[in-house]
């Protein structure tokens, strides 16, 4: 319930495997229940009239989190036309949720709030002429020539963009234990969701799998909705998280297990019960140390991995990082993949935070206007990169927070001339520009 | 600091805090209320720095972890307030009769003035009862200052309203 898993198929409207978290509540709507997926009809449905339009634009920024809405901004203030395609029916992606202050500096919107950024980028891209969103839609493939593919409910546009940024962030792991399909397990981002953008309290009392950032937080959230947080495990020896979001939970008297992992979940047709177990420095369970929580709800925040379906499909040469959360697209320091004019930003380049998302939208933007726009505008852009990169890589990545995000995404950034070796050896089937 | 006990426990001793220099010494501490920023980590934040109105935080960069110019701090708790990490705290340990500590507050209900809290320690233990003797808010961080019993200054971090 990131937005990217099947955990809340409904039958929407008489269409099945549809997304309900992501569906506004409007006149008329008809939810049914389904039990698991749903094989679409056969044949060809009449599904009343569709507008198709094709579509011309500089830069078309596929994701509107704060990757893709920093990139927007960007190069809309240097002068390019940008189209912003978000299947949700709101912009700012993972920002929507989160009812916490950001870190950072004031520049960087440290000190707001996550859905107070996303109303701050709501604002200006509402308030440019040269920013169009087109919500509820999703890219859906691209086709040779560089079009895009753009479905929404009653739409489909066919896109030609001068220069792609994906922006398309990062799905949920999930985990494998005993009955984890029972009902009351689910998804810290879906949490997130149900909580604090709907306003829905999802249960009484919680175990929360993982002490990643995330993790560390929705136990905050969890306990300020007033749900009793049982305890907090984590399998490796340390918590993943940084050291003040672990103080805020154990202050209110929330446990951190660290080499503990969950075992079993049991209940009749939900969640009533949740077995924890200690792990040996092999990561195998140690016989005779389960634990017992009563709890209603098991949130599992055991990671992201990128979403790179669109580089993927477009031919980007790819690499496998685990510290980055899984494959992602090779890229020179100014984000540029292997196919010309198509960047990556945010989590899709590789799981890490908001404030560098920001930071990457605004290099994958200049980099387009580097090569799109006038000269003057173009030596700007380049110029201001370069400041940018500097202070990510030099002072920001410093981090020794961001040190495994930062060795990640050094072992997919090559050099602009490696690029173009690799270019000519894995000549991608779509081009753009 | 990879192998402090902080990583593991989630609560940071007074010993790792001094060795940070983020515990205020004993001399400024008999002066009246003063900051502790229980920021261990180099973190890439500084809010702190720009919102003290008298420039008692420093940082060379963004990642630094702070640093406090003890007698430069009035312990107004502005930085209570903005820490996105919830991690400022002033205390008072000056008086003779009662130690004072504000902390941030983000859960319903929001005490008042006068209201008896349970006092909670870094552990989330209950360690007393306090009255609390001041509120205010910013962007929906509240900050509490409580009055506890003496001795407790450098204990107690957060407050728990009873429902
Ligand atoms: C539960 C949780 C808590 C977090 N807490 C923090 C935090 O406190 N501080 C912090 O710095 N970071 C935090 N993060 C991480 C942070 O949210 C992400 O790093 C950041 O949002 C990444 O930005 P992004 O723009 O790359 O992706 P996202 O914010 O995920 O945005 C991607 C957008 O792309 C859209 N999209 C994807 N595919 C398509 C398609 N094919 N067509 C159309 N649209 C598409 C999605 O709908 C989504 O809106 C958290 C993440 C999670 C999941
Ligand atoms: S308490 Fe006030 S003066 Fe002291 S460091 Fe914080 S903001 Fe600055
Ligand atoms: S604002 Fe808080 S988290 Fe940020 S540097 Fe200052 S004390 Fe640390």
């Amino acid at each position: 319930m990131i937005g990217k898993c099947s955990s809340c198929f409904m039958k929407v409207n008489g269409v099945p495997n549809a997304k309900t978290c992501r569906e506004p509540v409007r006149e008329g709507l008809v939810v049914e229940r389904q039990r698991g997926w749903v094989p679409p009809a056969a044949g060809v449905e009449e599904l009343g009239s569709v507008e198709f339009r094709e579509v011309e634009t500089d830069l078309l920024v596929v994701g509107g989190g704060p990757a893709g809405l920093s990139a927007a901004l960007k190069a809309s203030e240097c002068g390019l036309d940008v189209v912003v395609v978000d299947e949700h029916f709101k912009i700012g992606g993972q920002l929507l949720k989160q009812t916490h202050k950001f870190f950072g500096s004031v520049e960087l919107f440290g000190g707001m709030r996550g859905f107070q950024i996303a109303e701050e980028y709501a604002r200006r891209i509402g308030s440019s002429e040269r920013i169009r969103v087109i919500p509820r839609s999703a890219v859906y493939g691209v086709f040779r020539g560089g079009l895009v593919g753009v479905v929404g409910e009653n739409s489909h546009y066919v896109i030609k963009p001068r220069a792609v940024v994906g922006s398309t962030g990062a799905s949920e792991r999930y985990l494998d234990f005993v009955n984890n399909d029972l009902p009351g397990v689910i998804g810290a981002g879906g949490v997130q969701t149900i909580m604090n953008e709907y306003g829905v309290k999802p249960g009484d009392s919680a175990l929360v799998v993982g002490s990643g950032n995330v993790g560390l937080i929705v136990a905050y959230q969890l306990l300020q909705a007033g749900v009793a947080v049982r305890a907090v495990v984590e399998i490796l020896p340390e918590i993943g998280g940084w050291f003040v979001h672990a103080a805020k939970v154990r202050r209110y008297g929330v446990p951190i297990l660290t080499q503990h992992t969950i075992k079993a979940v049991y209940g009749n047709g939900k969640v009533e019960e949740a077995e924890v177990v200690a792990v040996d420095e092999n990561f195998n369970p140690i016989p005779g140390s389960e634990k017992k929580f009563r709890v209603d709800l098991v949130l599992l925040a055991v990671g992201l991995e990128p979403d790179t379906r669109l580089f993927s499909q477009c031919g980007a040469v790819m690499k496998w990082s685990p510290d980055l959360g899984g494959l992602v697209p090779l890229r020179t320091p100014d984000l540029e993949t292997s196919v010309r004019n198509l960047y990556v930003a945010g989590d899709a380049s590789g799981i890490e935070e908001a404030t560098t998302a920001i930071m990457e939208g605004w290099v994958a933007a200049l980099s387009a206007v580097s090569k799109l726009a006038d000269k003057s505008r173009a030596s700007r852009a380049e110029e201001e990169l370069e400041k940018i990169n500097k202070f990510l890589w030099e002072e920001y990545r410093a981090s020794p927070v961001l040190a495994r995000a930062r060795r990640g995404k050094q072992s997919v950034t090559v050099s602009r001339e490696e690029m173009e070796k690799i270019r000519a050896e894995h000549p991608p089937h779509v081009s753009f520009g | 600091m990879p192998n402090s006990s902080f990583r593991k426990t989630g609560v940071v001793s007074p010993e790792e805090l001094a060795a940070l220099n983020l515990l205020p010494p004993e001399d400024r501490l008999k002066k009246g209320p003063v900051v502790v920023l229980e920021c261990p980590e180099m973190i890439p934040c500084n809010i702190c720095v720009p919102y003290c109105p008298t420039k008692a935080i420093k940082m060379e960069k963004l990642i630094d972890i702070p640093a406090v110019e003890w007698d430069k701090c009035i312990g107004c708790g502005i930085c209570v307030a903005v820490c996105p990490g919830l991690a400022a705290f002033v205390v008072d340990t000056s008086k003779s009769d009662f130690d004072y500590v504000t902390v941030p507050h983000e859960f319903i209900p929001i005490p008042r003035v006068g209201d008896e809290v349970v006092l909670l320690n870094k552990l989330g233990e209950g360690v007393g009862r306090g009255v609390v003797v001041r509120v205010w808010e910013r962007n929906r961080t509240y900050v509490i200052t409580v009055r506890v019993p003496k001795g407790l200054g450098m204990e107690v971090r957060a407050v728990w309203v009873e429902r």
